[in-house]
């Protein structure tokens, strides 16, 4: 290992210009001539629109243009898309309600698009838009999943009866059924996976400007993936020609997901800067955030166990049915099925599994893909019942884990996915260790005599990352290829750009894709500029979520590099008069090997571009070389997090005592930046289970929890510090054997906490865990007996 | 409209604005120090945290017209000479930060704190950072690098 190669704590080279304000977020970037976009939203959960008069807010001081659903109808724009189909068990496509960019006659969530305001001012966008008289026909609305599909609920869409887009099932039933009726024993749970709104903490926004001259639209955005917006924003809503379309995402403060998606916003933004022929910028303030940013996760599960008298389990049934809101978001569908019902083996070697999944339409903002979508719910469902499973059958949770490990590779699971590698006893041995297991009855009884109440969780999780070789999500349902592509340019001086698909909102990829080429080429890190987030630099990519970006962008680089260096050699092979197999390339020198001959990076990079000493008919000058690399499997990180948690019953009060997390995420490029991602990952999972949830009035479908005041976002004194661990298998499927980190905390961490906190309670627990609904699971039995 | 006048990182500004700017957008559209984020509309994030006549303020929460002939520092006013503040060396030594965006707020925040605390420990640390949202970090390198700038301090 090098100072700054593969596997250095190396610090981050972006630091500095966040730490001195000099970041450029979409906020800060104004455009000369720019107007100020805002939005008028719909203040019912379901409405039919009788009218719009926006004759006095035109009126008003600095408005130049109100334009509505109508006029972008007008204009030729279709609705935004949702980009994976999903087939219902009939064989039948899922039913899609349209989604305009502005709604035309129905509004069906509270905070949907109605008209844009545009006006010379912020202030005097948001004063007009509040004179847009619109005429509403308010209907009723419903927002609860469970209730959506009822006959007599409020019809969403026409297209979808009975509010239902979709009822997939995937696995093994005939099997699953039969297995059930040889159990010894069948563990049984009936779960809510919560709510969340996203909230990273830069609320989106977007600048459109239109050049008249060439005909191009410029679009900065808040975005995951510029290049997937400027396709979807051009081949499906037709807002322009890919070729007249620019999409940049500069620096962008944290996704989560949320970011991922095309927006109405910023539909509306780019084309309504051609409208008014005017840049137009809009910035959502942090209600809007929770009015209209994709919600994540809002499942209702009811699950079953069968495990066989020593334990081993025989089978496993689950039924769901998630809440994907009003429209179907961009990669809603996928979220709650091929993210999902594909991890609901786990850790564990299960013969048969069956799970069904309802997907319905409800009047509440549309659910998408948040920092592990799917993923974590498959987890809750799995470490939840089986730790259950472990209480009812008197086995030790860690033991009965420890029977059903799947310890041969590769593992072909009944739910699709074949796991390539991985060691689930090494992680949970060492997150005993590290939890001091064996010292808990010990702890435990030491809080009882202070009168509280103590607890241990376990979740031994999986999920799958960088998703994942394009012919196979093709086939299940994918609109997109899912490869990854990288541009290396070298400089003639010897500096280098890496062109990436990827794009960074907090990962860090500015170091570690650099530590990569430096770990590569011998150049120094100072040398190396990351350069993504714009489709006018990088050709095309894919973006970053699901953890993708090490185990595909940075293969996609690695790739590009062996070009890089095979070229070097040819070229070097010239200047040092030896054969290109005898060079060897080490500590940025190219060398004859066996000899004192050299070159250093610098030098040759200088001759590649003036090329006086190498044939130019044979080897063309220049030294650049590009890469799509797709993958050949998903990547299977697991892990184990174990967490402590001690109750004061008096105040229904949890404290978490201690976290352990202990992942195998593969090749590990900078420690540093994987543990902080697992920091912020578990503190998201945490935040799920003891204190965020996204509630809507069930009669009225208005936001409860739509600030941060009613929305409890974990703050510093929330969360405990975390303990981290790592075991390694190198991931058998990508050059560099990286598995991914972004989302592995998110994941695992919520199934710890209730695990803990049902252990303390003795009795279950919906999520999330706040001290009311503590007390009340505590001291509510008591009082009714009394 | 109101005339104001304050000094805003050593320098003397001055500006007619209209009576309902908010500091914090005084800041970031008049003077163009875009250092200064705004994260939430309810006072609860922090990302907007300045120095005002050396305390910490949230300046969304302040009427720019409020801050007339004050003293105001913004994180571009932090370093000096070239040279980073030693709580914004720490953010880095200890990846006190991914996104970035809730920084500025949370190094401001944090030079207050330890401007205010004689001693600080790790319970400290968290209590006193009630008022800034960071959805990236979990917070546990952030609570090291406040602690590890203290102890350099003292």
């Amino acid at each position: 290992m090098t100072a700054t190669g593969i596997g250095a704590p190396v610090k981050r080279k972006e630091d500095f210009r966040f730490i001195t304000g000099n970041g450029h977020y979409t906020d800060d970037l104004n455009r000369p001539g720019q107007t100020y976009g805002y939005f008028v939203r719909s203040p019912h959960a379901h409405a039919k629109i009788k009218g719009i008069d926006s004759a006095v807010a035109a009126t008003m001081p600095g408005v130049l243009s109100i334009l509505t659903g109508k006029d972008l109808a007008a204009d030729g724009l279709g609705p935004l898309i949702c980009g994976w189909l999903v087939h219902s068990k009939d064989g039948n496509p899922m039913k899609v309600g349209p989604h305009p960019a502005l709604a035309v006659d129905r509004v069906r969530y509270v905070g949907d698009h109605v008209a844009i305001v545009i006006a010379e001012t912020y202030a005097e966008a948001k004063d007009a838009a509040e004179q847009v008289n619109v005429d509403y026909d308010v209907l009723p609305a419903v927002i609860d999943g469970a209730v959506a599909h009822r006959p007599q609920a409020p019809q969403i869409h026409d297209e979808a009866p009975r509010n239902l887009a979709f009822d997939w099932e995937l696995g093994l039933k005939d099997e699953t059924d039969a297995a059930f009726k040889n159990a010894a024993h069948v563990t049984r749970l009936t779960l809510a996976n919560n709510r969340l709104i996203p909230n990273a903490m830069e609320p989106r926004a977007a600048i459109g400007e239109y050049d008249k001259g060439s005909g191009h639209t410029t679009l900065w955005t808040t975005s995951q993936n510029p290049h997937v917006a400027r396709l979807v924003l051009s081949a499906f809503v037709q807002l322009a020609p890919e070729n007249k379309l620019r999409v940049i995402a500069p620096d962008v403060g944290g996704g989560f997901g949320s970011k991922i998606f095309i927006y109405p916003e910023e539909t509306v933004v780019a084309w309504a800067s051609r409208k008014v022929g005017r840049p137009v910028k809009w910035t959502a303030e942090r209600s809007e955030s929770f009015l209209a940013d994709a919600h994540g996760r809002d499942h209702h599960t009811h699950a079953e166990l069968a495990l066989d008298k020593d334990g081993k389990f025989l089978a496993l049934r689950v039924k769901t049915i998630a809440n994907l809101g009003a429209y179907l978001s961009t990669f809603a569908s996928s979220v709650p099925t091929y993210l999902y019902g594909t991890l609901l083996s786990g850790q564990y070697a299960i013969p048969a599994i069956y799970v069904e999944v309802d997907g319905v339409y409800t009047n509440t903002a549309p659910v998408d893909a948040y920092r592990g979508a799917g993923r974590p719910e498959a987890t809750f469902v799995v470490e939840r019942i089986v730790e259950e499973a472990a209480r009812e059958m008197k086995i030790d949770p860690a033991e009965l884990r420890r029977r059903n490990f799947i310890r041969t590779f590769p593992h072909q699971t009944p739910v699709i996915m074949a796991y390539d590698i991985g060691d689930y006893e090494a992680s949970l041995d060492k997150a005993l260790k590290a939890i001091d297991y064996q010292g808990f009855a010990k702890r435990r009884a030491e809080a009882e005599a202070r009168s509280k109440k103590r607890g241990i969780g376990f979740s031994a999780y999986i999920e799958a990352c960088g998703i994942a070789p394009s012919a196979a999500v093709g086939s299940l349902g994918a609109g997109v290829g899912l490869w990854e592509s990288a541009e290396v340019r070298v400089n003639p001086t010897g500096s280098i750009e890496v062109l990436t698909g990827s794009h960074s909102h907090g990962q860090g990829h500015e170091t570690t894709f650099a530590q990569l080429v430096s770990d590569r080429l011998g150049v120094p890190l100072e040398s190396i500029e990351i350069v993504h987030g714009d489709t006018d630099k990088v050709q095309f990519g894919m973006g970053t979520y699901g953890s993708r970006s090490g185990s595909v962008g940075m293969s996609a680089i690695s790739k590009a590099l062996d070009k890089i260096e095979a070229k070097a050699k040819k070229i070097a092979s010239h200047l040092l008069e030896a054969a290109a197999d005898d060079i060897v390339l080490k500590d940025g020198k190219f060398t004859v090997a066996g000899t004192d001959k050299s070159i250093t990076f610098q030098e040759l990079s200088l001759a590649a571009y003036v090329g006086h000493k190498f044939p130019t008919s044979e080897i063309e000058p220049g030294l650049k070389e590009g890469a799509f690399y797709d993958p050949t499997n998903f990547t299977f990180p697991a892990g184990c997090h174990i967490c402590e948690v001690e109750i004061d019953p008096d105040t229904g009060v949890t404290r978490i005592v201690k976290f352990v997390a202990v992942d195998d995420f593969g090749t590990i490029i900078n420690p540093m930046i994987v543990e902080g991602q697992v920091h912020g990952g578990i503190a998201q999972g945490i935040g799920q289970a003891m204190l965020e949830h996204g509630v809507y009035d069930p009669e009225t479908g208005q936001l409860v929890t739509g600030s941060f005041m009613d929305y409890c976002m974990p703050r510093a004194d929330d969360l405990p510090s975390f303990e981290i661990g790592m075991t390694m298998t190198k991931c058998p499927s990508n050059p560099l054997g990286m598995k991914g980190c972004g989302e592995a905390g998110a994941i695992a961490a919520p199934a710890a906490v209730i695990n803990a906190i049902t252990d303390a309670l003795g009795r279950d627990i919906a999520m999330p865990t706040t001290p009311e609904r503590v007390w009340r699971a505590l001291n509510e039995p008591k009082l009714a007996a009394e | 409209m109101t005339a104001i006048s304050m000094t805003v990182n050593g320098k003397a500004v001055s500006a007619d604005v209209e009576d309902r700017t908010l500091l914090v957008h005084f800041i970031r559209d008049h003077l163009h120090l875009t250092g200064t984020h705004v994260g939430c509309d309810t006072s609860q994030c922090g990302a907007c945290v300045v120095h005002v006549d050396g305390r910490a303020i949230k300046s969304c929460t302040m009427l720019a017209a409020q801050a007339d002939g004050a003293t105001v520092m913004t994180i571009e006013g932090l370093a000096k000479d070239g040279k980073l503040h030693p709580v914004q060396e720490a953010f880095r030594e200890h990846h006190g930060l991914q996104c970035g965006f809730c920084t500025p707020g949370m190094i401001m925040t944090a030079v207050d704190i330890i401007r205010r605390k004689p001693a600080l420990d790790e319970k400290t640390i968290r209590e006193e950072l009630e008022g800034n949202i960071c959805r990236c970090t979990g917070y546990h390198n952030i609570v090291k690098a406040i602690a590890a700038a203290a102890g350099a301090k003292a």
